[in-house]
C-alpha cells in the first residue's frame, strides 16, 4: 500500500469516503456505483437469508443521552445470533444505534467511525454534533439503493453536544432524513411498542438510573410483543447494550449493573402478574 | 547548440542537501524521548493552531520540523495511509516501520528526482506493548535516510548542540523529569521557555485505543515546576 499523495486539485480533504473512493475502494463502499440495471439481484435471494437487527431505543435526560439496544439478529423466522451489538460508540462524545439488515449496517456504523476519526485527525478538530449527524444522514442515504432491494438500515444517533452543553438526538429515514428528537426516539422492528413505553415513561427530569430503567423496560415490552425482538437472558448472561453519553464521554454500562436492573424489572412484572 | 553545463553528480546532491539543510535550520527544533508509559514529544512552537505534532493512528504519532506546508502534507498522506490500511486489513496491522518507509521512499524520490528537496525532517513513533517493549522513534531525514532512534532523538538545527544538552537518557524516565530536560535542552543558557512557546504531546500507556494526547500550557507548567 502506497502513500496517498494528491495533487491540490484532487485532494479528498477530510472526508475518509472521498479517499477511499480515490484509493480504488469504490466498489465496496457504495451500492450506488455498483452497476444497476433495475433488475434487483438481491430479489432473487429471499430476504430470510440476510442477517436483521433490530430495535433500539435513545431518551434525552438531564446529563446526556442514554442509547440502548436488544441483542438478537434474525434471519427470516430463525434466531442468527443471540448476542449481535447494535449500539457503538461513534467518537468520545456520539454514539449510533443501528437496526436493520446487519451487514451493511455494521459496515456504516465502521465507515462512519471512522470518517470522524479521520476528519478529526486530518483537520486537528472534532467535527460539530451537527456536522456528525448530517454525515450519517448522507451515508443512509448513500445506501437508498440497496434500501430499495429490502437491505434497510435505519439508525439512531446520539451525541452530547459540548457547544450546547446538552445531549442530542437523531432519528433518520431510509431516504437519509434526518429529525431531531426532544425526547426519545426508537428504531427497528420493535420500535412500536419500545416507543409507547417510552412515550408513557418519560418525564423531562430523569436521572441516568430511571431512563436507563425505562429503555430496557421498552426492550423488554418489544420482546414480549415482536418476535424478532430479544428480551433479556439471564440463563446465558445476555443483557440489552446500554451506554450513556454524558460530558464526560461514551461510557457502556456494565453487565451487572444490567442484570441488577433486568431482575428488578422481572421481580416487578412478577409482583404485577401475581397481585389479586 | 546549447550545451548544457556539466555539473557533478556529486555536487547536484551536495546542493541540494544544502538547500534543505538550511530550510530546517530556519526552524526551531524538537525533541522526543521515551518515558516510563510511552513516548513525548516536546516541539518549541509559538502557534497554537499550526501544530508540528500530530496523532496518526491509535498508537502512532507524528512530528516534523522545517517548512510547515511540505511536513504537513507528509502528516495527512500518514493520516490517510494508516486510516486507508485499516480500514482495508485490521487496525493491528498499522505499524509505523512501514509507514516510515514509505515516508522515506517519497522523500528520497523528491530529494533525486525533483527540482527541489523538501525543506523537513519528521519522526514517526509508535508506542508498542504494555511493557514498554516496542517503542520505536524513526527520525527520517530530507533526502530519505530513515534512522531507528532508541532513547530520544532532536530534530531540526542546531541538534548536535541540543542533544548534547538534553545527553543520554540512562533507563525511562518520569514524564516530568524528561520534559524539564528536554525543555532546558530546547532553551538553552541564555533563555527560558514558557508552556505556551512549547508543543507536548505523548503517546500513553494505560489511555484507551488512543494513545495520543496533547498536554495543554496549564498541565505542562504544573508538571514542570516542582
Amino acid at each position: 500500500m502506497s502513500l496517498p499523495l494528491f495533487r491540490p486539485h484532487d485532494d479528498p480533504g477530510p472526508s475518509f469516503a472521498e479517499l477511499l473512493r480515490r484509493s480504488g475502494f469504490e466498489n465496496q463502499i457504495s451500492p450506488e456505483s455498483t452497476s444497476w440495471d433495475g433488475t434487483p439481484p438481491i430479489g432473487k435471494v429471499p430476504v430470510s437469508d440476510f442477517r436483521h437487527g433490530t430495535t433500539c431505543v435513545a431518551v434525552r435526560y438531564s446529563e446526556g443521552v442514554l442509547l440502548a439496544g436488544d441483542r438478537r439478529a434474525t434471519s427470516g423466522n430463525l434466531i442468527s445470533h443471540r448476542s449481535i451489538e447494535k449500539v457503538f460508540a461513534a467518537d468520545r462524545h456520539s454514539g449510533v444505534a443501528i437496526a436493520g439488515a446487519a451487514g451493511p449496517a455494521a459496515e456504516m456504523v465502521r465507515l462512519f467511525q471512522l470518517q470522524l476519526e479521520h476528519y478529526e485527525k486530518v483537520e486537528g478538530e472534532a467535527l460539530s454534533l451537527d456536522g456528525k449527524a448530517n454525515q450519517l444522514g448522507q451515508m443512509v442515504r448513500s445506501n437508498l439503493p440497496a434500501a430499495m432491494q429490502g437491505l434497510v438500515v435505519v439508525p439512531i444517533f446520539a451525541g452530547y453536544d459540548v457547544k450546547l452543553n446538552e445531549g442530542r438526538l437523531f432519528e433518520y429515514d431510509v431516504t437519509g432524513g434526518r429529525y431531531e428528537e426532544t425526547e426519545h426516539a426508537t428504531t427497528g422492528s420493535g420500535s412500536f411498542h419500545a416507543g409507547t413505553v417510552l412515550k408513557l415513561g418519560y418525564h423531562a427530569s430523569m436521572d441516568a438510573g430511571s431512563v436507563a430503567d425505562l429503555a430496557l423496560t421498552a426492550l423488554f415490552e418489544a420482546a414480549d410483543e415482536d418476535s424478532a425482538t430479544g428480551g433479556p437472558d439471564p440463563v446465558r448472561g445476555i443483557y440489552p447494550i446500554v451506554a450513556t453519553i454524558t460530558a464526560e464521554g461514551y461510557e457502556r454500562l456494565e453487565d451487572d449493573e444490567l442484570a441488577e436492573r433486568t431482575d428488578a424489572l422481572i421481580e416487578r412484572r412478577r409482583a404485577q402478574a401475581e397481585s389479586p | 547548440m546549447n550545451m548544457p553545463f556539466y555539473v557533478a553528480p556529486e555536487q547536484v546532491m551536495k546542493d541540494r542537501a544544502d538547500y534543505a539543510r538550511k530550510g530546517i535550520a530556519r526552524g526551531r527544533s524538537l525533541i522526543a524521548f521515551r518515558f516510563v508509559d510511552g513516548i513525548a514529544i516536546c516541539a518549541e512552537n509559538k502557534s497554537s493552531t499550526l501544530r508540528k505534532v500530530s496523532e496518526i493512528y491509535d498508537r502512532i504519532a507524528f512530528a516534523g520540523v522545517g517548512k510547515y506546508n511540505e511536513f504537513d502534507q507528509l502528516r495527512i498522506a500518514g493520516v490517510r495511509h494508516a486510516d486507508l490500511k485499516g480500514y482495508a486489513f485490521s487496525r493491528g496491522d498499522v505499524d509505523a516501520r512501514s509507514l516510515a518507509n514509505q515516508y522515506a521512499q517519497i522523500l528520497g524520490q523528491i530529494f533525486t528526482h525533483e527540482m527541489k528537496p523538501m525543506e523537513v525532517e519528521i519522526l514517526v513513533a509508535e508506542i508498542g506493548a504494555d511493557d514498554g517493549d516496542g517503542d520505536q522513534l524513526f527520525h527520517i531525514l530530507y533526502d530519505g535516510t530513515v534512522v531507528d532512534e532508541d532513547t530520544s532523538v532532536v530534530l531540526g538545527g542546531e541538534t548536535e548542540t541540543i542533544s548534547d544538552r538534553f545527553g543520554e537518557l540512562d533507563g525511562a524516565p518520569e514524564l516530568a523529569d524528561g520534559l524539564r530536560r528536554a525543555i532546558t535542552a530546547l532553551s538553552g543558557p541564555d533563555r527560558s521557555l514558557t508552556p505556551a512557546e512549547l508543543e507536548i504531546a505523548v503517546l500513553q500507556r494505560g489511555t484507551g485505543r488512543r494513545a495520543f494526547r496533547r498536554l495543554d500550557d496549564p498541565e505542562v507548567a504544573g508538571l514542570v515546576s516542582d
